[in-house]
């Protein structure tokens, strides 16, 4: 990777900019000068609400916590992909190198009826954590952690389990899914446990609440468009859609 | 109850297992036809003498009311499914661009290419089954000459054009449609899924080729 680079250059920002939940929105053309193509997207759009503050304007609203591509906070629609255009890479991952001098990039927000825009870029994805709060947990009595390895576990059970937890419920696959379903998301919840003894006690139950969870938040319906899987910054398979599927097809008899 | 059977009937995964079953059926129906069509190129008469007792088979009837019913849930459910998800994002991008490693030309079109089918087998069953009543005599017993039909229809250059573009629309509907009803149905996994695309993949090039050549044979048949 060669070590830092002292390359600057301008970019034509093409931003949504919205109020509130409820005014209408619009693009805003921002160019940007003086940008180190070392710094990630979110860093530039640092730079660019720090120019806006001096000059006593409303700084751009976006979402961001870690900056290390594992909570799931940041989003962006970037010149019309979910993340950018780099395969498996969150928003705050993705680099100012990619882009080209001179370049123009479209920022909008994610969008689904089940998310709405709080203000500017920031997005609504509470309806992600209401899926989950309808079945993508296990029961079980506190106290005492039991030992690890008291029950066996498949070794590659394990790891797809895994796989499916990887999922930081950004809703990437969401706003890139031409139907706005959210298909990707609820199949990793279900299946993260689904693979697991420990999850296999309330299988039935969790399928069938987090699916009519998902329908009722207006989610649209996945047609196998594959929209999300090549979207998805943490690289979830919709092989967990097709095991969701399966759950629920089990979860009839 | 029935509320809650109503709202798992309803359920996107429902929809989804109701598209794939009646998608496969379809897809079995087709290979019947071409089974059918293959009748056509090895004798007129015992094309005709298959198309005879088809229809006069009473149980014809049974069997034409589940196709119906087939078709019909595959028709409705899939314009319930597009409207659906045409609400379920209700302001559109001001930009939207494919990652390019997912959604295909066949899988984005399946709404369009899919109500191009319905028109075609509209105007299919018009020129066929509706179509102009020849009769004929095989072994003493008059039945219809659908050979006839076939062979006359298929004269015409411009009606070999249009049912070959409509084969390739069915072909790429099919190319999504195989692929997809399996993942639908639970069977996509993380090997399998690439061997299910190109099984779609492959009854979508014998649909086109298939059926195509069979107007193309009766065109160099023609004879009447
Ligand atoms: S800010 Fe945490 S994943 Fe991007």
């Amino acid at each position: 990777m060669g070590g830092l680079s002292d390359k600057k250059i301008t970019l034509n920002l093409k931003i949504w900019r919205q109020q509130d939940g409820i005014a209408d929105g619009k693009m805003v053309d921002y160019r940007l000068n003086d940008v180190k193509t070392d710094m990630s997207f979110l860093e530039m759009l640092d730079l660019l609400n720090e120019r806006l503050i001096r000059e006593g304007e409303d700084p751009i609203a976006f979402d961001h916590d870690c900056r290390e591509g594992i909570c799931g906070a940041c989003s962006l629609m970037i010149n019309g992909q979910a993340h950018g255009p780099e395969a498996e890479t969150t928003t705050c991952q993705l680099h100012v190198r990619k882009f080209k001098d001179e370049q123009t990039i479209v920022v909008g927000p994610f969008r689904a009826e089940a998310f709405g825009v709080h203000k500017d870029l920031m997005v609504d994805r509470s309806a992600l954590d209401a899926i989950v709060m309808a079945g993508g947990f296990i029961t079980v009595a506190t106290g005492n952690a039991p030992d690890a390895n008291a029950i066996a576990i498949r070794k590659e059970n394990a790891e797809l389990s895994m796989d499916a937890a990887q999922c930081i419920g950004c809703g990437a696959c969401i706003a890139s899914c031409p139907n706005a379903a959210a298909m990707l998301f609820t199949s990793a919840k279900v299946s993260q446990f689904a693979l697991l003894p420990q999850g296999k006690i309330e299988a039935r139950e969790r399928v069938r609440t987090m699916v009519e969870k998902m329908d009722d938040l207006g989610f649209g319906n996945c047609t196998n468009e594959q929209e999300c899987e090549a979207t998805c910054p943490k690289g979830i398979k919709i092989t967990n859609i097709a095991r969701m599927n399966r759950e629920f097809i089990k979860s009839l008899f | 109850m029935s509320q809650k059977c109503c709202k798992t009937m309803n359920s996107s995964i429902m929809k989804k297992i109701f598209m794939g079953i009646s998608g496969l059926l379809l897809c079995t129906f087709l290979i019947g036809h071409f089974a059918g069509n293959v009748l056509y190129t090895v004798n007129a008469d015992l094309f005709n003498i298959y198309a005879h007792k088809l229809v006069t088979n009473p149980l014809i009837y049974v069997a034409e009311a589940i196709l119906i019913i087939i078709f019909l849930a595959h028709v409705v459910t899939g314009i319930r499914l597009t409207i659906q998800n045409y609400t379920a994002r209700s302001h559109k991008y001001y930009l939207k661009v494919k990652t390019g490693r997912g959604s295909t030309f066949a899988s984005s079109t399946m709404i369009y290419t899919g109500v191009l089918i319905l028109a075609f087998i509209v105007a299919h069953l018009i020129n066929f089954k509706y179509g102009a009543y020849y009769g004929t005599t095989v072994d003493g017993e008059p039945m219809r000459d659908l050979h006839k039909l076939v062979a006359q229809f298929f004269m015409i250059k411009l009606n070999i054009g249009w049912y070959i573009g409509a084969m390739v629309v069915l072909g790429i509907h099919v190319s999504h449609g195989v692929w997809s009803a399996f993942q639908s149905l639970g069977l996509g996994h993380i090997t399998y899924t690439s061997y299910l695309k190109v099984i779609g993949k492959i009854f979508a090039v014998f649909t086109v080729i298939g059926f195509s050549a069979f107007t193309l044979y009766a065109l160099i048949q023609g004879g009447y």
